[in-house]
């Protein structure tokens, strides 16, 4: 894979570079020019965000709010293109790989320009480096790029030209490099040496303070209503006609805590963008969306998994006793295949995403394009074959048809569900008449989600829950906490000092591998593999995979969301409102 | 109409609305919990008298919903193919009356496997007007439970502390201040948190009447006590204590019997505040859970905009909740006229 974006990336590099000679005066930078409609410059979008950023240093940033916002005003050295999902430079025009794949040299562009004129040199990208790995700021993104342990080390072999040397060969390396926002030094150093910059660029900062290298940069923030962006007149992008990108003047964000005001608003024509709509208002807002001239597009599945699982952790018998004797049920594969059975999933789509969600039988969805594995097998759901596979695991039903287990012991389990989603309530209410088919009495729990959490990860007293993970990137890597045996999310079994199973043992294995195979092809075979085993001894009785659903005003220009997020606004640099009497759906 | 026919009236029409709720099993045309997954928000299903072709049939029937053509996942249309009479006194699904008696006669239904929805159904495609019926037997059973809890230990702590006075007087009105002022919302989410994952029904349903019962009793006790305190002091309380009368006996003769008119208006006002109160906590998550319905999480569906939007039906347990606690109302104000009556 590596060596195939790097062709790719340098293909990009070289059509960019042939479409500035015509532009060479005008411009005298080395710009990248962005592929899409040329539109028109000027005017206003408002976006609706649901919680407020906690704050706007890209270093400290962890909510999917601040994250959001420091997208568009900051930017990386390799970016991952939403529509691909493959790697493509950004600040850096280009990269080159050692053979043994530890070693990655970058040529960062000449002549970008933080907002507020400084140039953009090496200089930042080896400060901003610094940032991310000081142990004493906690940045999240600090554990990213460390491998065993060690930091990757990053060297500046001129003003242009950086070396970053991997501690071990890491096959999706430059994916690590999206997100990473470019710092700039000749701001933050100062206050960095005196130990304030955990302090900077929080929400309360002045915005002359903030520059950074996006698109927009910060204008006004009225504390619990509204942010407003506006343009960085030095961006490094342009249009394919060589104009200076973003077209947009300002872009704005509301923050409507509650989506079904979001939803009102959209409606009412004062935001032009809403992402992340629920099914049910998504099937709302079609019924007048071409009246109103909104556009809705369903992206189909994103990189969301909403699953249910089984505490099969080593528990105290004396602390959990009741937990302990349901174990020996959920640690039989047959009792979980005949869970997996039981499930509507159909019934499931249809009444609680009113069809906009995708049927799963393992962890990657089909929205992951470069990762899926087609063979896997897809189960139709049957009781009848549930029921047989309980009576060979030596379960029986008594005379009222309530589920029995070898010892004559009823079966009857609670489900952990978060009280904050409606629609996963929905799920595990369906789930528990499903299961009551089987005779299993199964009592659905909604709970505090912090709550949840702390059972699931600290106390693990729990019997079974319904949860859903969404994960970040397509790549496999970042699941290595999830699969590996020692890995801190290994939900179903946390903590485990050696592999509890022989396929557990397996999958510890074919991740490792995986991670230091170069190849996209090799990789590929290894991640099958585990998605194989996966679905195979069902850690996991996955469910549903929610299609991602956004909305906008049909003056939208250049609006093509994907599911990975942001959704939306991963173009922000190019969308524009259209000339009125011009307004139409892509 | 006067007064006392008035209160004979309404109180007819509360005794049919509780019997009514207190059987739904009888009264409902399924089970409460049975979902139809290819009916979710399917609207109430139409009476009719006069068939596709114009006929006349005496007996009245429904057809069936199905997806409207065209539009899958939206509409429904009616499926005039076949035509389902409704029957009464049929029988269906089993269901328990009380403690172990268990029937299977439902007022009314229809042949399977045609469906009647007088209210509708909500998001499983389960039967609205089953559910209303049998959420209300939990929310007007909550109501009525908790009422007497609190009117008993209230009017109980009134008397004693409005009747002995000095000490008892205090201690008790202080711990009525107490109770009154307590967060109780955040005391239940804590109470909530404590308890295990897996609690029956029966014992949620009587942890919502006990915490109930526990938060009303102050402010009749305080109401009673007033009352008790004024009384006390009259003629005839003192003329009994001159000739030697027991304190119980004082108490049952002449001080309980005044507080009774007030105990039952307390009574009328307390139950839909308390029915309400249960609409809240299962509003909040903190009744009973699913499926089991009550009138708190069929309200809560209105959460929703695009419920609230879209399926009107989905108010229905509004209108009986009000149509309800209008008839407490009533049936409070035309008690306490009558006590103004008595008393002049």
């Amino acid at each position: 894979m590596a060596s195939d974006t790097y062709a790719r990336a340098l293909a990009v590099a070289a059509l960019a570079m042939a479409g500035m000679q015509a532009q060479i005066r005008a411009i005298p930078q080395e710009y990248v020019a962005a592929q899409g409609e040329v539109g028109r410059q000027g005017g206003r979008l408002v976006v609706a965000l649901r919680s407020e950023p906690k704050t706007l240093n890209p270093i400290l940033s962890v909510d999917a709010t601040s994250r959001e916002i420091i997208g568009a005003m900051n930017s990386d050295l390799v970016h991952i293109n939403r529509e691909t999902q493959r790697t493509e430079p950004a600040l850096a025009k280009s990269w080159s790989i050692s053979a043994d794949g530890m070693k990655y040299t970058l040529e960062l562009r000449h002549g970008v320009k933080f907002s507020d004129g400084a140039p953009f040199t090496a200089d930042d990208v080896v400060f901003s480096f610094q940032l991310y790995l000081d142990e004493k700021l906690h940045s999240p993104q600090r554990d990213l790029l460390l491998l065993d342990d060690k930091p990757i080390e990053v060297k500046k072999m001129d003003a242009y030209t950086l070396e970053f040397d991997l501690p071990k060969q890491y096959a999706p390396a430059e994916r690590l490099f999206d997100g990473l926002e470019m710092m700039p030094r000749h701001l933050l150093e100062q206050p960095y040496h005196e130990g304030k910059l955990a302090q900077m660029w929080g929400t309360n900062s002045k915005p002359g303070e903030m520059v950074g290298l996006g698109a927009f940069r910060m204008k006004e923030y009225v504390p619990g209503q509204r942010m407003i962006l506006e343009r960085n007149p030095n961006y490094w992008k342009t249009d394919g006609n060589g104009n200076r990108l973003p077209y947009l003047a300002e872009l704005t964000f509301e923050f409507v805590p509650n989506e079904d005001a979001q939803v009102i608003k959209f409606q009412s024509g004062e935001t032009q963008v809403l992402e992340r709509i629920s099914a049910d208002n998504f099937g709302l807002l079609q019924k007048e969306a071409k009246t109103k001239g909104q556009c809705l597009s369903d992206l189909g599945p994103g990189l969301e998994f909403v699953f249910l699982f089984f505490n099969m952790n080593r528990l105290d018998p004396g602390k959990a006793p009741d937990v302990v004797a349901k174990q020996a049920w959920f640690r039989d594969l047959r009792f979980r295949q005949a869970v997996s059975l039981a499930m509507d999933r159909k019934g499931m789509i249809r009444l609680v995403y009113g069809g906009r969600a995708t049927p799963i039988w393992g962890n990657v969805t089909p929205g992951n394009r470069l990762w899926l594995n087609a063979n896997l097998p897809h189960p139709e759901g049957s009781l009848d074959d549930a029921r047989k596979l309980l009576q060979s695991a030596g379960f029986s039903w008594d005379s009222s048809g309530a589920l029995l287990d070898a010892q004559k012991r009823p079966v009857a389990f609670t489900v952990l569900v978060s009280s904050s989603s409606a629609q996963r309530s929905k799920l595990a209410t369906i789930a528990q008449d499903d299961l009551r088919q089987l005779g299993m009495d199964v009592q659905v729990v909604p709970m505090e989600f912090r709550a949840l959490v702390d059972r699931v990860l600290n106390t693990k007293d729990y019997e079974a829950v319904l949860m859903n993970l969404v994960n970040g990137d397509v790549d496999p890597t970042p699941e290595m906490n999830l699969w590996l045996s020692s890995g801190e999310t290994h939900l179903w079994d946390l903590g485990e000092t050696k592999p509890a199973t022989a396929w557990e043992a397996e999958l510890d294995h074919l991740m490792e591998a995986q991670m230091t195979t170069a190849e996209y092809t090799a990789r590929k075979k290894l991640y099958d593999r585990v998605q194989e085993i996966v679905a195979q001894n069902l850690p996991f009785i996955f469910l549903v995979s929610p299609n991602i659903l956004v909305g906008a005003q049909s003056t939208v220009g250049n609006f093509r969301p994907e599911i990975l997020e942001p959704y939306g606004l991963w173009n922000a640099d190019q969308l524009f409102i259209r000339a009125s009497g011009a307004a139409r759906c892509p | 109409m006067n007064g006392h026919r008035r209160i004979l009236f309404l109180m007819i029409f509360l005794l049919a609305l509780h019997l009514f709720l207190i059987f739904p099993g009888f009264f409902s045309p399924y089970d409460f919990s049975g979902q139809n997954r290819h009916l979710p928000f399917a609207p109430p299903s139409r009476l009719h008298f006069l068939d596709v072709a114009g006929t006349f049939h005496p007996r009245p029937f429904v057809y069936d919903w199905r997806e409207s053509m065209g539009n899958p996942g939206g509409a429904y249309e009616e499926d005039h193919t076949r035509m389902y009479p409704v029957r009464f006194l049929k029988s269906g699904s089993p269901y328990s009356i009380i403690w172990g008696w268990r029937g299977n006669l439902h007022l009314f239904g229809v042949d399977e496997p045609g469906r009647i929805f007088l209210f509708g159904t909500d998001d499983f495609g389960r039967d609205e007007f089953s559910r209303m019926l049998y959420g209300g037997r939990i929310s007007l059973l909550a109501g009525l439970l908790g009422a007497c809890i609190a009117l008993f230990v209230g009017g109980l702590l009134g008397i004693i502390s409005g009747f002995y006075g000095k000490w008892v007087d205090a201690t008790v009105m202080r711990v009525l201040e107490l109770f009154l002022a307590l967060p109780w919302l955040y005391l239940l989410f804590a109470v909530r948190a404590v308890l295990p994952l897996r609690i029956k029904t029966t014992d949620v349903f009587l942890l919502l009447v006990g915490v109930m019962g526990l938060v009303g009793w102050a402010r009749p006790a305080r109401i009673v006590r007033g009352i008790v305190l004024s009384v006390r002091e009259r003629n005839f309380v003192l003329a009994a204590r001159a000739m030697g009368a027991s304190d119980l006996h004082i108490l049952r003769r002449h001080v309980v019997p005044q507080t009774i008119s007030t105990m039952l208006t307390m009574a009328a006002l307390l139950i839909p505040q308390f029915i309400l109160a249960e609409v809240t906590l299962s509003f909040l998550g903190l009744g009973v859970g699913e499926p089991i319905p009550s009138w708190g999480n069929l309200l809560a569906e209105l959460q929703r905009y695009s419920v609230l939007t879209s399926y009107w039906w989905m108010y229905l347990p509004a209108i009986a909740l009000v149509a309800l606690f209008l008839a407490y109302h009533m049936t409070s104000v035309a008690l306490q006229e009558r006590t103004v009556m008595v008393n002049l």
